[in-house]
């Protein structure tokens, strides 16, 4: 099947993927024969133990082209923030729709603009970038997401400068006849001392089938500090393969919060490197899955320079046949002394079919490091249930509010109201007896 | 309204509760004292309902009714009230909201039709006056980042919006400065009357001069060893436990 699959990529490649300049060229050929060679990744591979991705192998996924699937379904509007001030840029199928977009004044010398775009007005600047993350291609999805190259985001902030309004971009997806894979690329570079909060949106018509390969490479320049949140709310029936690179220079600051509610296949990798001296990074997650969801997320953080600070807390739910895989590893170089980090991975399962696998791992090669990681499949807080039930309130609506009280835990900490009040709703819609405790919430 | 008999009780298998009678009548106030560790707490949550309590002997009588029966929502709505001696946070669930959902839970129970969102907002408002709670603590999650003494006002305050017909105080005095003391008691005494009971735990005099109970007793090794009026409360003070003990092993 793997074989097959591989073919039918490289055969959608040739159809799709136009001859183009030297250089996006060598780079698209060079990833293809990466992928040949790598193929896609099965459960033999530690990384890859508990996810099967052969769901994906055995569809054949094409790329949307021609203007006939490329137009926004009912839903679309409704994905914009009412209340939020933003910079946004709209995808539909994975192809950049201009119409749609809307961006305000940006500061002087700020690019945002999707790739298609920049790959012809700012190469420099796109290769530039690429240049940063080298040896992106291990894996075949990433490896396909290089070779694919050519749709999503460049967002570039020169040094000195704050973008105050948060930039958000929308990928949505719809249900075709033949189901829709996008590959899209987000590069974000942050000058020194330059400041940005950028929302990825991911969602599609419910009941959907398609697939979103995504790679968001973001630089943070020295001192730059950048809050960015990648909201995964695809359809039940969509496939998500989501990598996030961050790379930090000294005293760069990124704060990445991720949420996924939705697919049926669902992967994020992360990878942050703390490259400079006293870079932090705080990683915040949660994952909600019921029906048969199957959400995997693998981070790796490493501290590759004295004084740099790492934070990761990621909350999962589960219920029903759902299966969610946790594996985040932290790894301290040799010269990061004074490193210091934490992590934490909760859990709570709701149903004796769900299952978690979560591995916190680290790695440490300095001998003066603060570090510290622990995960628990817990049950509810028997203390808060008591307290609840004891001022009347039954059994199950106290239940549910603390179901919805442990996921809030880390929506609640979203700066932006419209983000969090949207979040909170989606919640509450995967909670069992959600409608118990709608006017709980606030 | 509350007849305890010869309760005993066992948590994680260790004997707590050895044999602890108490009458309490409505109308009236009931000071519970005696050490650290005697049971106090543990009488308390049993009251209420909390689980991981195990029961071995003796019955709890409220209003007629099994108290030991009943669900601790039951509890909650047939009218009794634990102010608890370490209240939780709970984040994401609004205190508003909570005491809304309770209050509104337990007129339901007693045949009173649910308040409406104005006439509630009008109690609460009333309600915080009353105990001075900070209006931006409203907003928030129930107890999350409350001071201590916040936290112990805030019980106060739920328990002036429920009406309890029996309030269990659990050391609602401790961690509260001069101040707080004063406006929680009023609170506390503007609930007295001859409907409701209240009982409170305490370790010190000075909630006694605020709130003159009828009765005060002493709880040590799992039972009551000594009750009496509210001079009580100032010998135990003046003489400590042991004093009490030596009498009670002598008697
Ligand atoms: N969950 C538990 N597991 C084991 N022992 C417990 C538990 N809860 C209470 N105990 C023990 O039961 C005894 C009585 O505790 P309780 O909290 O009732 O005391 P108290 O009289 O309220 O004390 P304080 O004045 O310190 O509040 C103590 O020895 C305590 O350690
Ligand atoms: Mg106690």
């Amino acid at each position: 099947m793997s074989q097959e699959a591989l073919e039918f990529y490289v055969a959608e490649h040739a159809r799709t993927i136009a001859l183009d300049t030297d250089w996006l060229h060598g780079l698209r050929q060079s990833a293809l024969s990466n992928f040949r060679r790598a193929g896609f990744p099965d459960t033999r591979q530690e990384d890859w133990r508990y996810t099967d991705v052969r769901p994906i192998l055995k569809r054949r996924f094409v790329q949307a082209g021609d203007s006939g699937d490329l137009a926004a379904d009912a839903g679309f509007e409704g994905m914009r923030f009412a209340g939020l001030d933003a910079h946004e840029l709209a995808f539909i199928n994975g192809h950049y729709d201009k119409g749609l977009s809307r961006l305000g004044p940006l500061p002087q010398g700020v690019i945002l603009t999707s790739l298609a775009e920049a790959l012809i007005k700012y190469p420099q600047q796109v290769k530039d970038c690429l240049a940063n993350f080298p040896g992106l291609d291990a894996n075949g999805f990433q490896a396909l997401n290089t070779a694919f190259l050519t749709h999503g985001t460049l967002l570039y902030v020169p040094a000195g400068v704050t973008v105050a309004t948060p930039v958000h971009l929308i990928f949505r997806s719809n249900r075709q006849p033949e189901p829709r894979m996008a590959f899209l690329r987000n590069l974000i570079v942050l000058g020194r001392g330059a400041s940005l909060t950028v929302i990825e949106d991911y969602s599609g018509t419910a009941d959907a089938e398609y697939m979103t390969n995504v790679t968001t490479c973001i630089s943070g320049g020295e001192g730059a500090s950048l809050r960015h949140y990648k909201l995964q709310g695809e359809s039940q029936k969509s496939y998500h393969i989501a990598a996030t690179h961050i790379r930090q220079a000294r005293d760069c600051r990124v704060e990445s919060c991720s949420i996924a509610l939705g697919g049926a296949l669902v992967r994020n990798d992360i990878t942050a490197s703390l490259d400079g001296e006293g870079a932090e990074v705080a990683l915040d997650g949660l994952y909600m899955g019921n029906g048969r969801q199957h959400v995997d997320n693998h981070t790796w953080i490493h501290h590759r320079s004295p004084h740099t600070t790492s934070r990761e807390e990621y909350k999962g739910v589960l219920n029903d046949h759902a299966r969610a895989v946790f594996n985040g590893k932290v790894i301290v170089h040799e010269h990061a002394q004074k490193a210091d980090a934490r992590q934490a991975n909760d859990n709570l399962l709701l149903s004796d079919n769900a299952e978690i696998d979560t591995k916190p791992e680290l790695e440490i090669h300095a001998d003066d490091v603060k570090c510290s990681h622990g995960a628990t499949i817990g049950q509810l807080d028997e203390n808060m249930l008591f307290y609840l039930r004891s001022r009347a309130v039954d059994a199950d609506t106290a239940r549910s509010l603390l179901i919805f009280a442990f996921a809030d835990a880390v929506v609640s900490r979203i700066g932006l109201r419209p983000i969090r009040e949207r979040l909170e709703a989606m919640i509450l819609g995967k909670l069992p007896d959600s409608g118990l405790i709608k006017e709980f919430v606030q | 309204m509350l007849s305890i008999k010869n309760l005993h009780a066992n948590v994680a298998d260790k004997k707590i509760l050895k044999g602890l009678n108490l009458e309490v009548k409505t109308g009236e106030v009931h000071a519970i004292m005696g050490p650290n560790g005697s049971g106090k707490s543990t009488l308390a949550n049993i009251l209420a309902g909390r689980s991981g309590y195990e029961v071995t002997a003796g019955t709890i009588t409220y209003e007629g009714k099994n108290l030991l029966d009943m669900d601790p929502e039951i509890r909650a709505r047939e009218g009794v009230f634990l102010a608890f001696q370490y209240p939780v946070e709970i984040p994401g669930v609004n205190n508003v909201y909570l005491l809304k959902a309770a209050l509104n839970a337990i007129r339901k129970h007693r045949g009173e039709q649910e308040l409406d969102a104005m006439e509630f907002l009008k109690l609460v408002k009333d309600k915080m006056k009353l105990v001075k709670v900070r209006e931006d603590l409203m907003s928030r999650a129930v107890n999350e980042g409350f001071s201590g003494g916040e936290k112990k006002r805030n019980e106060i305050f739920q328990m002036a919006i429920l009406e309890p017909k029996l309030a269990i105080l659990d050391e609602t005095d401790s961690g509260l400065d001069i101040d707080a003391l004063r406006i929680v008691s009023e609170g506390v005494n503007s609930l007295r009357g001859p409907q409701r009971a209240i009982v409170m735990v305490t370790h010190y005099q000075r909630l006694l001069n605020y709130i003159v109970p009828d009765h005060v007793h002493v709880l040590a090794d799992g039972r009551i060893i000594k009750s009496g009026g509210k001079d009580l409360a100032l010998k135990l003070e003046a003489e400590g436990y042991d004093r009490v003990r030596e009498e009670a092993a002598v008697a």
